[in-house]
Formats: C-alpha cells, sequence, structure tokens
C-alpha cells in the first residue's frame, strides 16, 4: 500500500498550478508557461503512480493509495481517495488530456483565465476518478461542471451562451437523480448498520437491497451517467455543445469528461448494485446498440466536422457501453481499454479539427476540398487517428472494439452482431468525410492552406505513438486492468458467470 | 391578592434586551441630544448591539453545554441550541445588513438614523421568535418584527414603488397575523393552552375525538407561517415588496425575517404539533413542490435583479420547508444549516446589488449587470460566487445546505418530494447561470466603476468569506446544526 499522498498532489498540483497561473498576469505567455509546466508536472506525477500501482497487490485488494478522513461526520462527507487499474487509466489519461490541450490548442484570449480553468477541470476530473467514496465523487464529478461552463460561455464560438447554458442544466438535472440516488444508498446502509453516516464505496457495496430498489436506483445512476457518456437517447446536448466548445473546451469534453459517464457507470451503477444487472442489461445494452447505429448514420450526414466527431463519439460511447454492460471480464476490460484510447483518438481528432479551423475559420465540411494537396502531413496524421477509429488492426481501436465485441459476443449475442454493424458503419462514415475533406483537387482557399507547423506536429507525437504502441503492444496496461476488472466482475456476479 | 412573578432567566432574554436597549438609546439619543446624531454612530450602535448578540449567544451556548437547555418567564420563552444559533444567524444579518444599510444611507442622502432604529427593533421581534414556546410570544415576536419592516420597506420616500410596497405587505402582512392570531385562538380552543410543550403534552396524552377544531386552528397557524416565509402560494406579496422595498431592506427581509418566520415555523410544527405529524406533513409536502417549482420557474422570466431574487428566495423557502417536512432531528438541524448558511448569502448579494442600483436605487436591470466581472474582477467574481452558491455548487456553503435537507428527507423516506426539490434548483440554475454569463460578458455597456464603500466591502467579504470557507470546509458548521436541538421533541 503506497502512501495516499500522491493522490492528493495529483489533486492539489493542478489548483496550485491555476492559483499562480492567475496570479502572474503581468505578462504575455507567462500564465501559457506556469499551465504547462504545470501539466508537465501533473504528468510525470500520474506516470509516477502509474509505476507505483502495484499490480501484485492485485491478488487480495487491487485499491492502492487508499486513505480515509472524515471532514463533516453529520454530512457523512469524508475525503476518501483510493486507485485501481480502471481509475489508474483514467487518472493517466486526465493527465495526457490537459496537456495536450494546453499544446496542442492554445487559446490566446485571455490566457491566465483560459488555462487556470482548465488546470481547475483538471483537478476536478482527477477528483472523481480517485475519490472512493460516494459522496465525494458526487462532489467533483458536479465540479467538473463549473469550469466547463465558463470555458465554454467564455470562449466558445457564436452560440456558445446557449451552448453553455444547455450543457449545465442537463448535466445538472440528470446528476439530481445521481444525488438522490447516492443518498438513498447511504441511508439504506445505515440504516442496516445502524452506524454512522458513511459514503464509503467499499461499505455501501456490501448494502443488501430488495430487487426493486436496485432497479430504482439503477435507472438514477443510469440517467446521471448516461447524460455524461452521452448514451442515447440523453446525448441531444452534446452536438451543440461539442461544437461550440474552444477546441481544448471539446478535447476536455469528449476525450475526458464523457469518461466520467462511463467509468461511473462501471464503477458504481454495475459495481454497486449487481441485483439490478439482470433486469437492465437488456434495456441499456440495447441504448447502447441504438447509440453505435443513430451515431453512424449522424455522422454520415453532419455538416461540420466537430458535430461529426460528436456523432461518432456517441457511437463509441455506445461501445464502451456495451463493454460496461455485457458483464465478461473480457468486455469489461474492453471498454475499459476503449475509454482511453477514445479518449486519445478524440484529442487526435479535435486538434486536428481545430489546426483547420485556425487556419481557414469554418469547420464546415462543405468549405473544404481536396486538402491533402497543400496539407499531406495533416492529412496522413488524420488517416492515422480515422483508422485507429475505424479499428484497423496493428492500432489502438481495434484491440478494444475486438474485446468489446467478443465479450459482448459470448454473453449477449445479438447485441454484439448489432454493435458489429457500427464498425462497418464507422468504416464508411469516416473514409467518407475523409474523402469530402482531403481528397479532390484543392481550389482557392483550400488550395492555399499551409501544413501542420512543427510545433502542432509535437502536439500530435504523443498521440499517434499511443495508437500504434497500445495498437501493438497492449499488454502493459491490460495486465494492469484486468485484476480490477475481474474484482468487480466477480463482486457483481459471485456465481462464477465471467468469462 | 398577590401576583406571582415568574421566574427570568436574563441570559435567556438577554439578545432581545440588547437590541430592544439599543433601539431605545437610539430613539431618546435622536430626540435628546441637540445635535444630529449621525450616521456613523447609528450603525456603530447596532453593529456594537449585533456583536454584543453574538457574544450573549457564545455565553448561551456554554450554558445550554453546562446545565441544560431551560424555559423560563413561566415557560414562554425557551433556551436551547435551536434558539441560540437562530438567534447568533440574525445578528450576524443584523450586522452585515446595517453594513449595508449604512453606505445606502449616505449615498442616498437621508439625514435620520430611523433606519437603524426600525431594523434594531424588528430583529429583537425575530429573536422572539426564535426563543418563543407559546403562541402569544410567538405572536408578540412577529408583529414587533413586522410593524418596524412595513415602515423600512415605505422607507425610500423618493419611490413611489416603496410606499405602494409598504402598502401592499401591509395589508397582507395584517392579515396573516390575523390569521395567525385566530389560528392560536382555535389551537387553543382544542387543547386548552396556548404553550407550546403544553399543547404538546395535552396531545401526546389525549386522544381527541373530534380534532376538526386543532386541525382548524393548525392550518390557520401553517396559513400564517407560509405568508411569513412566502410560501407558494401565499408568495404573491414577496416579488412586489423585494422589488419596491430599498435594497437593503431587501437583504435584511430576506435573512433575518425568514430565519425569525422559519425558528417559530420549526417549534410550532415540531415542538407543539409534532404528535400530529402525519396531518401536516402531506400539507407541508403540497407546499413545497409548489413553493419550489413556483419560485424557480416564475423567477426564470425576470428581468429585474431584485425580483429574480424574490422568487429565487421564495425556491429557497422550499428547501428550508424540505427539513421541517423530514420533521426529524436530522431534518431539523437541516433547516438550521439551511438558514445558517443562506442568510449571509442573501446579505451580501444584495448588498452588491445595492452597490448596483446606483443613486435612487432604480437600476436593478439584469442588463446592468453585463461585464461587470471583466471592469471590476473582485466584485464580479463575489457575486458570482454567491449566486453559484444559491445555485447549489459543490464547495460552496449552498451545495451542502442543499445536501442537509435533502438527506433528511431521504432519511424521513422523501426521496420523491427531495428529486422534486432539487429538479427545481435544475431550473433555478438556469437563471443563477444566465446571471452569471451577463457577468461575464464581452459586450461591456458604457458603464461607469461601482464604488464599494468599506463598510459594505466588509459585509460581502463576510458573506463570500462564509460562503466558501465552509463550503470547502463544512465540518463545523454541521456539527453546530447537528448540536442546536430543539428542547421539546416529541
Amino acid at each position: 500500500m503506497h502512501s495516499s499522498l500522491w493522490l492528493t498532489a495529483l489533486l492539489v498540483v493542478p489548483l496550485a498550478g491555476a492559483l499562480v497561473a492567475m496570479l502572474v498576469r503581468d505578462r504575455e505567455g507567462r500564465a501559457y508557461l506556469v499551465a504547462v509546466v504545470t501539466a508537465s508536472v501533473e504528468m510525470v506525477l500520474a506516470l509516477f503512480v502509474a509505476v507505483l500501482y502495484n499490480d501484485h497487490i492485485a491478488k487480495a485488494q487491487t485499491f492502492d493509495f487508499a486513505t480515509r478522513h472524515v471532514l463533516a461526520a453529520p454530512f457523512g462527507l469524508a475525503y476518501d481517495v483510493a486507485l485501481d487499474g480502471i481509475s489508474l487509466l483514467m487518472v493517466v489519461l486526465t493527465a495526457i488530456v490537459v496537456l495536450l490541450a494546453l499544446l496542442g490548442a492554445r487559446d490566446r484570449r485571455r490566457e491566465p483565465a483560459f488555462v487556470s480553468w482548465l488546470l481547475i477541470l483538471t483537478s476536478m476530473t482527477m477528483g472523481s476518478f480517485i475519490a472512493h467514496d460516494l459522496l465525494l465523487f458526487f462532489i467533483f464529478f458536479e465540479l467538473t461542471l463549473v469550469p466547463c461552463y465558463f470555458i465554454i460561455s467564455q470562449w466558445g464560438g457564436a452560440e456558445r451562451g446557449k451552448a453553455a447554458l444547455k450543457f449545465f442544466i442537463y448535466t445538472f438535472t440528470a446528476s439530481a437523480f445521481l444525488l438522490i440516488g447516492i443518498l438513498y444508498l447511504g441511508f439504506l446502509h445505515q440504516h442496516q448498520t445502524g452506524g454512522a453516516l458513511s459514503f464509503a464505496y467499499g461499505a455501501l457495496s456490501t448494502t443488501s437491497m430488495t430487487h426493486s430498489t436496485a432497479i430504482w436506483l439503477f435507472v438514477a445512476f443510469a440517467i446521471a451517467f448516461g447524460a455524461k457518456a452521452p448514451i442515447w437517447p440523453l446525448h441531444t446536448w452534446s452536438p451543440l455543445t461539442y461544437a461550440e466548445a474552444p477546441t481544448a473546451g471539446s478535447i476536455e469534453l469528449s476525450a475526458l469528461l464523457a469518461k466520467l459517464g462511463s467509468y461511473g457507470l462501471l464503477r458504481f451503477a454495475v459495481g454497486l448494485l449487481p441485483l439490478a444487472l439482470p433486469d437492465m442489461r437488456p434495456v441499456v445494452m440495447t441504448l447502447a446498440v441504438i447509440g453505435i447505429l443513430y451515431g453512424s448514420a449522424l455522422a454520415c450526414v453532419a455538416l461540420d466536422l466537430k458535430r461529426f466527431v460528436a456523432y461518432s463519439s456517441l457511437a463509441q460511447m455506445g461501445f464502451i457501453t456495451l463493454g460496461v454492460m455485457a458483464g465478461s471480464k473480457i468486455a469489461t476490460v474492453g471498454a475499459v481499454l476503449l475509454m482511453f484510447n477514445h479518449g486519445i483518438i478524440t484529442i487526435g481528432f479535435f486538434l486536428i479539427i481545430g489546426y483547420i479551423e485556425t487556419r481557414r475559420g469554418s469547420i464546415q465540411i462543405r468549405d473544404f476540398n481536396g486538402l491533402q494537396g497543400p496539407a499531406p502531413v495533416m492529412a496522413a496524421l488524420f488517416t492515422l487517428v480515422m483508422l485507429a477509429s475505424i479499428g484497423l488492426p496493428g492500432l489502438s481501436g481495434f484491440v478494444s472494439e475486438y474485446l468489446i465485441l467478443i465479450g459482448t459476443f459470448a454473453t449477449h449475442a445479438w447485441w454484439g452482431v448489432f454493435g458489429a454493424f457500427g464498425v462497418v458503419a464507422a468504416a464508411l462514415y469516416l473514409l467518407w468525410a475523409y474523402q469530402r475533406v482531403f481528397h479532390g483537387r484543392a481550389v482557392g482557399a483550400n488550395a492555399t492552406m499551409t501544413d501542420v507547423t512543427s510545433k502542432e506536429r509535437w502536439a500530435l507525437v504523443p498521440v499517434v505513438v499511443l495508437i500504434v504502441a497500445l495498437g501493438v503492444f497492449p499488454k502493459p496496461v491490460l495486465d494492469r486492468i484486468s485484476p480490477s476488472v475481474q474484482q468487480l466482475i466477480e463482486h457483481v456476479a459471485p456465481s462464477g458467470v465471467s468469462k | 391578592m398577590k401576583i406571582a412573578i415568574p421566574h427570568i432567566h436574563y441570559l435567556a432574554i438577554a439578545p432581545v434586551l440588547i437590541l430592544f436597549g439599543a433601539a431605545l438609546v437610539l430613539l431618546f439619543a435622536t430626540a435628546l441630544v441637540r445635535t444630529k446624531v449621525s450616521q456613523r454612530i447609528a450603525t456603530l450602535v447596532t453593529v456594537t448591539a449585533s456583536a454584543a448578540v453574538l457574544v450573549v449567544t457564545y455565553f448561551q451556548w456554554r450554558c445550554i453545554d453546562q446545565v441544560g437547555a431551560t424555559t423560563t418567564i413561566a415557560h414562554a420563552i425557551v433556551l436551547d441550541g435551536f434558539s441560540v444559533v437562530a438567534t447568533g444567524v440574525i445578528a450576524a444579518s443584523l450586522l452585515m445588513a446595517s453594513l449595508v444599510a449604512h453606505d445606502w444611507a449616505v449615498r442616498e442622502r437621508i439625514a435620520g438614523v430611523e433606519y437603524q432604529i426600525l431594523a434594531l427593533a424588528s430583529t429583537a421581534g425575530a429573536v422572539l421568535m426564535t426563543q418563543a414556546n407559546d403562541l402569544v410570544v410567538i405572536f408578540l415576536g412577529l408583529e414587533i418584527l413586522s410593524i418596524g419592516l412595513y415602515v423600512l420597506v415605505a422607507f425610500d420616500r423618493q419611490r413611489a414603488t416603496s410606499a405602494e410596497a409598504a402598502l401592499k405587505y401591509f395589508l397582507l402582512g395584517g392579515f396573516a397575523s390575523a390569521i395567525f392570531i385566530y389560528g392560536a385562538a382555535l389551537v387553543y380552543g382544542a387543547t386548552g393552552s396556548t404553550n407550546l410543550s403544553s399543547i404538546s403534552y395535552f396531545l401526546g396524552s389525549n386522544v381527541l375525538l373530534r380534532p376538526g377544531l386543532l386541525y382548524a386552528g393548525g392550518a390557520l397557524l401553517l396559513v400564517g407561517f407560509a405568508f411569513k416565509v412566502a410560501a407558494v402560494p401565499f408568495h404573491l406579496w414577496s416579488p412586489d415588496v423585494y422589488e419596491g422595498a430599498p435594497t437593503p431592506v431587501t437583504g435584511f427581509m430576506a435573512s433575518v425575517v425568514k430565519v425569525g418566520a422559519f425558528a417559530a415555523l420549526v417549534r410550532v410544527l415540531i415542538s407543539s404539533l409534532g404528535t400530529q405529524m402525519d396531518t401536516w406533513r402531506p400539507i407541508l409536502w403540497v407546499l413545497i413542490v409548489l413553493t419550489t417549482l413556483v419560485g424557480a420557474s416564475l423567477a426564470l422570466v425576470q428581468r429585474n435583479a431584485k425580483r429574480m431574487l424574490a422568487y429565487s428566495s421564495i425556491n429557497h423557502a422550499g428547501f428550508m420547508l424540505v427539513g421541517v417536512w423530514a420533521g426529524t432531528v436530522r431534518g431539523i438541524a437541516g433547516t438550521l444549516f439551511y438558514i445558517v448558511t443562506y442568510a449571509p448569502t442573501v446579505v451580501a448579494t444584495f448588498a452588491i446589488v445595492t452597490l448596483m442600483g446606483g443613486l435612487g436605487d432604480e437600476n436593478h436591470s439584469i442588463d446592468s449587470y453585463r461585464g461587470l466581472a471583466r471592469r471590476q474582477p473582485w466584485l464580479g467574481a463575489s457575486l458570482g460566487v454567491l449566486l453559484l452558491s444559491q445555485l447549489g455548487a459543490p464547495l460552496t456553503t449552498g451545495f451542502y445546505a442543499k445536501y442537509a435537507v435533502l438527506a433528511s428527507a431521504l432519511d424521513s423516506g422523501g426521496a420523491p418530494v427531495a428529486l422534486i426539490a432539487l429538479l427545481s434548483a435544475a431550473i433555478a440554475a438556469f437563471f443563477y447561470l444566465r446571471w452569471t454569463m451577463a457577468l461575464y460578458a464581452e459586450d461591456t455597456i458604457e458603464a461607469t466603476r461601482v464604488v464599494v464603500p468599506a463598510s459594505t466591502g466588509v459585509a460581502i467579504g463576510l458573506g463570500v468569506a462564509m460562503t466558501l470557507v465552509f463550503g470547502v470546509w463544512p465540518g463545523p458548521l454541521a456539527a453546530l446544526a447537528q448540536h442546536a436541538t430543539v428542547l421539546f421533541t416529541p
């Protein structure tokens, strides 16, 4: 067991960085420098934690770095953090996302405030992933809304106000169900044990409840996480929000915050309410498959590139949900891996779209044609990211989608079959969009567009490396996820349903 | 014939004595002192009196710790943790509100010191309400509170709306008082006493075969309170009065009056009618649903900051009722925690609204806030924090306030009412956010910088500090609210 100070540092470092960045507003670019240094330190910390995380403990107990301090006993509020293989991957993703968002999607308008909000958001997201207590998780989960709201409403596109409001209200409303669910579970546990009010994950996972209670709680949790992820039909906020947010905001939202939804679904809805699973599995998996097909269909007809990625994300989140809910170990491991891979792939997409937007001031697909002539490197990078998203063997997307599909097929064959259509559809919409944007003969403004600069290339290097590395050699990552998933699945299905 | 003078526990009634005494001192000073009593001195007296009350509450708390809660003056006044904490909140709110009012009076060139006198007297009434253990004493407190307030609402003689609001408040308030006292009479008829603990004892040891009289009395009492706390459908006065009253008075009303009314409401419903919980809970349930939803929905369409805050405070009243509905120790603690955290937040919010109102107190359109945070980052950020707290964002006290009452509701099996209330908070989020967005808007209108006078600045700072410090670390306040129990619980 390692010291929990590592996790606390992950929380505090971005906050400290945000404070410093806010205070050094005297000269241009200094706040940015502070932010990049902070994000780098955070990255190093996250990697350190990843190295320290000892999967040998896995045999007995997969949570590491744990601590618990009660902050307000009457409220059952406690600072309770811990890390297992699943959250470890999300912690690393969080650190990567903020670093790349800063490096690749710099926004010079009122930079100190912008980078401060980004760093605060990082801290809150870290908190959500390392929280080992439902109330603490909820607090961080809600808190991510505030920086997001300000980032969208102040640095977004023309309809930023509307998008920010829609995003906030949508998620806030959905999380009302989560809070009520958490409170209900906490009191149920307290009434059973007669002890103090507590929302500790470990304690609550032993709560016994009736079948119908489990169903209600699952529905409440699923609404909150489904809106965040987003799962069809709770996705309607996402296209507008992704399109209007500044590039860094879109990256944070789709690469990272969406994962809060699927992570919460796995950790809290599936992990704490196994009784509801037999009934809820078909429902949520059906929604996931609808999301895959619906997202793919709309991605085909999306008019601008950001909405295009938003709909393709809906499809990808459908795959993740499928894996999370399928109940087999392979599918769940695949889902966790896809959370990470989709995050990296989305960073790639949004960074490139951001580059195009700064050059052309437009993201409308019909404005582009034949970009691979003037910008071959950009086209090549886009191709790589796109192929990873399609699931080409040898790239990261393939491993995770493959695991999800075979896992799902083993337990829920028909959902696996219809989900697999999503892979075909992904090839369709991605290649078609690629053709429209990059193929053909470039004329007018398209012909004079410059290729990616070396600075922009460097921001994409980690994306490319991760896409290839995790496609060829995902074992180190899988080794860290598997024991944690195993433990979760065993808890959910003690009779050994896992395959 | 010998009249037995009941024993008087002076520590228990010290806050009322101090506040009313300070009001009298100021009143006599204005009459007797040859030169004019300046605003500065009046404010100083008010601040000193409120600080003294805060000190007294500390000793009261210690006294309760050592010898336990007690009643005095023939059981008409009660000294328990609940009354002490509520008194403390009232004193703190008065302190902040008087600081704000000072700068407002200077700005509006108001010569007399009547404002502080009336505020002190009204506050004495509110404190009396928190300590009252008798329907008649509650009524006394209510009237002392209200009569001062009627004048305060009409205080701005430059604006016709101020007088209009006062008349409206006076007529409806008088009506509500009449309903309340009629209810008290009916309850007396049904139980043979006006003393809350005697009523509770009577109801606990007797079965009423014909409870109609009691029900009618209880219902009328509830209506009287619902009017004072502005619960829907008895809220119609509140937006007009909030808008018409001078802004510092509005802040005073939203904090001091609410605390007093809620404290008395908790006592009547829990201490005396606690045995009838099954009867009043469904009524309260309907009130909560209406209050939270109507308050939040109607706030959406307001363009005037004060009206919007009036509806928002209606929404908050609904949340405070949730804890009362729970009817448990946790529920009372939740409502108390809500009051304790809401009062400073709302006083500070109205302090900023007072500043933004400008000379004449007229400029209250939401549009005039556009770009405030760009022009004056500290002031804008303060308002942003206060609004986010009222919205219920974590790391502000507003989150834990909502959390506390909702948790108590769930503890008593009230998941539906908690969910409805929380969804109303999501509706309310809309207008808080729209306002926040206006603060950070880029297209700054032609506006001059707002000067923040020192004492108003202190009040705003106090409110924001409370909101943030206890938002990050709610432990002490939560423990305080939990230990501040009501003496008579069934």
